[in-house]
């Protein structure tokens, strides 16, 4: 047997946006603007002085406390998933009517209220399994 | 979410498609929220408009494909109804008179055009501005309203003390043929008091003084709600005009108390409503001048392009820039686009603003503005502007280098064609 176990943590949290999705995460303790923040085109962070710059959240379980800037939030990752390079799941820490309406109509799995602090569980490149609808996230590290 | 009859018969389509997908929308968004109902209203501002090249093959299906998708999250075509309540046209991506300058297609001018021909019959008051409070739009004390655009909302919030949450492209369009949205976050009272208290120690008096101290704050509080304190000198409407949209770019900042001069405090304790402090903050000599250096990215001293009027300038905003530049010339290698609502830029012209900075070699531009756009002048590099917001987003979005300064500061590097602007 091998020692390297894979090592499975669950987390409980309120479905956002239902449904269920897997991928690799992308974490952020930093918020993120939609509009000015992000390129629609292939879903790279762009804000000058974001930690993310340069990297792409497209295809992966995006973990970042919420949204900040201008209300062309929705807007922007909704052209996201039109271009096909939403995030496949988001977890959020902080409720706003931006990233509410942003996660609706990226209608990608979202859960946010869980039950340990994400940023202390979830590193950039874990394993995350998000069923939105069992408010459920599990995590398997890296 | 609890529905009233009314809200019911809309969502199970007895008003036709178009309620129905609406209704489908704020339902979702409602849930996301974990608001248990939906309030009235009767004021919407959002963006309608159809101007950027993304949205070709949307437009090729109609405005109605438009419209459900975009401004409904809808997959399902729906014919567009008129609005049901008051709405409003934000910012557009083109200036509807001046798009070949802006280096805008004709055939994309063309199509902005055809929506709003479409969307204007319908009842889209076509303000096409980020500043509908500067142009007749001003809601009430209380007033539920649905609105877009950062600046906006913090404005509507803190110094109108009406209620709006920042609302989307797609919860504007529902709110507008449903006279409904979330009854959550700023609708209620108990989210509307200060949660930080901000001791400014120096005094703020220019508008440049209040976009840094807007710029510093909302990298800081976020989208916490502050009351500041201090020799905030003069508070006008251009001035907190520039302050709330700089402390909604650098945070997300949507309602802030200046007692004895906001409506929903007299006094510092009235702004908590004894709500606790959640931190109180110092904003000094430091402060400022880190969030000078924050905004001021560039290297290059030579500048191709100088921006001014973000959020859109008002009417004094632009006739000091008329008499900054009067009998005098921009460098030819240098380019001034001066932008204001173009129910403003009427009253500019009438007065002769228009023509003063025309003859200064500069250019009044309405609807629009580069951030939005994404359109520069062609091969620039740095830009010079007023503007906080704009100093923010413009190096992320179009990849120039950018000061910022004072409208002085911004004039003369026009005229001199280099930046000379600096901290005092």
């Amino acid at each position: 047997m091998s020692e390297v176990a894979t090592h499975t943590i669950a987390l409980h949290g309120r479905r956002v946006v239902g449904g269920c999705a897997a991928g690799e995460a992308l974490v952020t303790r930093q918020t993120i603007s939609g509009w000015g923040g992000i390129d629609e085109r292939d879903g790279t962070i762009i804000e000058r002085r974001h930690e993310l710059r340069g990297q792409s959240f497209s295809g992966r379980v995006l973990v970042f406390p919420g949204a900040k800037g201008s209300s062309g939030w929705s807007a922007y990752f909704h052209m996201t998933r039109l271009n096909g390079v939403a995030p496949a799941a988001m977890i959020f820490t902080r409720m706003t009517t931006k990233v509410a309406l942003g996660a609706v109509v990226t209608r990608a799995p979202a859960i946010t209220d869980l039950d340990q602090d994400p940023f202390a569980v979830i590193a950039t490149g874990d394993w995350v399994l998000v069923d939105a609808d069992r408010g459920v996230v599990e995590v398997t590290k890296r | 979410m609890r529905l009233t009859d009314h809200e019911k018969a809309m969502l199970d389509g007895s008003h036709g498609a178009a309620k129905a997908r609406a209704m489908d929308l704020l339902l979702r968004y409602g849930e996301a929220l974990g608001a248990e109902r939906l309030v009235e209203t009767n004021n919407v501002a959002g963006a309608f408009n159809a101007s950027t090249p993304s949205v070709r093959a949307l437009v090729a299906k109609g405005f109605d494909a438009v419209y459900s998708e975009l401004n409904l999250d809808s997959t399902e075509v729906v014919e567009v109804p008129r609005m049901a309540v008051n709405t409003c046209q934000l910012i557009t991506g083109i200036d509807n008179a001046k798009w070949r300058i802006q280096g805008i297609s004709d055939d994309l001018a063309e199509q902005q055009k055809r929506g709003e021909a479409f969307f204007g019959r319908r009842g889209v008051n076509m303000h096409a501005t980020c500043t509908p409070y500067q142009v007749g739009n001003v809601p009430v004390k209380g007033e539920h309203c649905a609105w877009m655009e950062s600046s906006a909302v913090v404005y509507c919030n803190s110094v109108l003390g009406a209620r709006t949450n920042t609302e989307g492209k797609e919860s504007t369009g529902a709110a507008a043929l449903t006279g409904r949205i979330p009854y959550w976050g700023f609708h209620l009272d108990l989210n509307r008091r200060a949660t930080h208290l901000v001791e400014v120690g120096i005094p703020v008096e220019d508008i440049m003084d209040w976009g840094l101290l807007g710029y510093w704050l909302g990298e800081i509080v976020q989208d916490e709600i502050p009351v500041l304190t201090g020799a905030l000198v003069n508070p006008a409407l251009i001035k907190l005009k520039h302050f709330g949209a700089a402390a909604s770019s650098s945070g997300g900042v949507e309602m802030y108390h200046l007692p004895g001069t906001t409506p929903e405090a007299r006094s510092v304790e009235e702004a908590f409503g004894g709500r606790p402090i959640a931190d109180t903050l110092r904003y000094g000599s430091a402060e400022r001048r880190r969030a000078y250096e924050n905004l001021n990215c560039a290297s290059e001293r030579k500048i191709d392009f100088v921006m001014l009027g973000c959020p859109h300038n008002s009417i004094e905003q632009v006739w000091l820039i008329a008499s900054l530049l009067e009998g005098r010339r921009i460098h030819s290698d240098t380019a001034l686009w001066v932008h204001t609502p173009r129910a403003l830029r009427d009253t500019a012209e009438r007065n002769g603003y228009v023509r003063m900075i025309e003859e200064a070699g500069g250019v009044v531009m309405s609807d629009t503005c580069p951030a939005i756009s994404r359109h520069l002048p062609k091969g620039v590099r740095t830009v010079a502007t007023d503007s906080a917001k704009q100093a923010h987003y413009l190096p992320a979005i179009t990849g120039v280098a950018a000061w910022f300064g004072s409208v002085r500061d911004c004039v003369e590097a026009a005229i001199a064609g280099t930046w000379n602007g600096t901290l005092q």
